[in-house]
């Protein structure tokens, strides 16, 4: 998916837990708006949050790209972080490495890459230890 | 349970004044973390929750929780009530209670918990 094939794009800076999560208001918004069901909306909602906010909790800056292909919702996380070493260990319920500051904002529950596969109909992750991670979502209607 | 009765049971504040107190409600949900709301709650709940960051009303916008109840005396900063005003038409309520009375109480007086799965189960 190329950057501009996104019908909605979101800049995300890391560590900015205040006003960041506003990609999903917006896409809750959007999709609404074109008569997608309640049900499909919340699951978009949720990974794209969770993917959003990982990228807040755990990298420098990165931009989420939201565009619909024929039936399929496709979200695009892309961030300059830290990648993530043993994707395996992180995808386990439950583990983070979450510091005390962004548990105290109500996050690092472990929960959230489970939650994004979950509530996904596929999902991809491609990262660089040093260099960032990718995540793509699909979603199909 | 009606909204003026959930306040008045557990000695709370209601934040903001667009509520209607007359709001009848049947299920709840206590957590501060909030990906254990996202992952482990279906439906439309009312939320217990420690946590008063302006990311509970994403949550909350999210999932249309139906009214958050703040507990063991941590009050919201002003933006976050601010936010709910302009994104959320819910009930905000503040309570000096434990995470544990407020849940008790309100269980004693019918509330129960709301649709949702152990995380073992997701
Ligand atoms: N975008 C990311 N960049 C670097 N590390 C990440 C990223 N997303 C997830 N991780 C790692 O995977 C772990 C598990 O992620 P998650 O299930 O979302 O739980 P949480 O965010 O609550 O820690 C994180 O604690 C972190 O170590
Ligand atoms: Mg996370």
């Amino acid at each position: 998916m190329k950057e501009e094939d996104c019908l909605l794009k979101f800049e995300i800076q890391g560590g900015e837990f205040l006003d960041s999560g506003e990609s999903s208001a917006v896409i809750k918004e959007y999709l609404k708006k074109i008569g997608i069901p309640h049900p499909f909306i919340r699951r978009v909602l949720i990974a794209t949050y969770e993917a959003e906010m990982n990228v807040v909790a755990h990298a420098e800056k990165g931009t989420l790209c939201f565009t619909i292909e024929g039936e399929t919702v496709v979200v695009r996380v892309h961030d300059k972080g830290p990648g993530i070493p043993d994707i395996e260990l992180a995808m386990q319920k439950g583990y983070s490495t979450a510091t005390q500051e962004v548990r105290q904002m109500g996050f690092g529950a472990g929960m959230g890459l489970p939650n994004m596969k979950q509530n996904s109909d596929t999902l991809v992750i491609n990262t660089e230890v040093g260099t960032g991670t990718e995540v793509i979502m699909e979603f199909t209607l | 349970m009606k909204l003026s009765d959930i306040i008045e049971s557990i000695d709370g504040i209601l934040l903001n004044d667009a509520a209607d107190t007359n709001t009848e409600y049947t299920s709840a949900y206590s957590a501060d973390l909030l990906s254990d709301v996202l992952a482990l709650t279906k439906g439309h709940t009312l939320l217990i929750t420690g946590t008063v960051s302006l990311q509970v009303i994403r949550v909350a916008e999210i999932l249309g929780i139906t009214a958050i109840i703040f507990i063991r005396g941590k009050m919201p900063p002003p933006e976050v009530i601010e936010a709910a005003k302009a994104k959320l038409s819910i009930p905000l309520i503040f309570t000096r209670k434990t995470m544990f009375e407020t849940s008790g109480l309100l269980y004693s007086k019918g509330i129960r918990p709301c649709e949702n799965v152990p995380a073992d189960e997701v």
